[in-house]
């Protein structure tokens, strides 16, 4: 059986642990199987790709149901520390990289990494705050240029 | 399923990976290797033989294994193995489809 799709496109525009692992693992499963695929980095997402803070992202305890605990709770001291170390337990048990593992992976498979070049602009980045990996500073506009041949997604996380 | 290989009847799933690894030779390989358009060079055989013994020993298959494996690094490994490497690699060996996400 083989699949329509033949292009991923991304765009990650949040850095909590739970979407930068959605579009990473999305994104390394498609390489895997012969596709295509891009990730677009913009607003906070741009946090999964910042030198200082890839390896500090966490999991987000409020406003999350998905944690079952209640969101007061999850706004106390620690616990969004808590529930973070928790999870990177449990991921390390089935061999999921540390994020700035995961984007060498993804950059060495062919993954092409891009930030927005808004999001860049608004938050005072510098091209040397940003991973070495990273394939270049696009607007939305180039970024649509990207989906080039039929078959192509694009996915907002 | 019975799949004509090498002029010889090999089991294989329905996706076409070998059932029985006894049926496994070197000839079944550079057949299947063939049908993936791929021509088999000495890094080929190492990499075979990498995922062979990490069958053998039931450690899990990833790309991540592939990156600390030694043998290879993944840029070469997505150049040797093109249109889905792991997939590709493990078909060629003789040996299960890895069934992980990563």
């Amino acid at each position: 059986m083989s699949t329509k799709v033949k292009k991923m496109l991304f765009i990650l525009s949040k850095a909590t642990i739970e979407n930068a692992y959605a579009a990473f693992v999305m994104a390394n499963g498609a390489r895997m199987e012969g596709i295509e695929s891009e990730i677009f980095f913009t607003f906070f997402g741009l946090e999964a790709i910042q030198k200082k803070k890839l390896e500090h992202l966490h999991v987000a305890t409020v406003g999350n149901p998905g944690m079952h605990i209640p969101t007061m709770l999850g706004g106390l001291p620690g616990v969004e520390a808590l529930a973070t170390k928790m999870m990177k337990k449990e991921m390390e048990k089935l061999d999921m990289p540390p994020i700035g593992e995961f984007l060498e992976i993804l950059s060495d498979s062919g993954c092409k990494l891009w930030a927005c070049k808004l999001a860049v602009d608004m938050f005072h980045l510098k091209e040397e705050d940003l991973i070495d990996d990273l394939d270049g500073i696009l607007t939305i506009g180039d970024f649509y240029s990207r989906a080039d041949q039929e078959g192509t997604q694009l996915l907002f996380i | 399923m019975k799949k004509l290989i090498a002029n010889r009847e090999i089991d294989v799933n329905e996706e076409g990976y070998l059932v029985d690894f006894k049926q496994w030779d070197r000839e079944v390989c550079e057949c299947i290797a063939g049908e993936c358009n791929v021509v088999m060079t000495e890094k080929h055989w190492e990499v075979v033989e990498y995922l062979q013994d990490k069958h053998h020993k039931e450690e899990p298959l990833s790309i991540r294994g592939i990156k600390k494996s030694g043998v290879i690094n993944i840029k070469e490994f997505y150049a040797l193995f093109p249109g889905g490497p792991l997939k590709k690699s493990t078909l060629i060996a003789g040996i299960p489809k890895p069934k992980s996400c990563i």
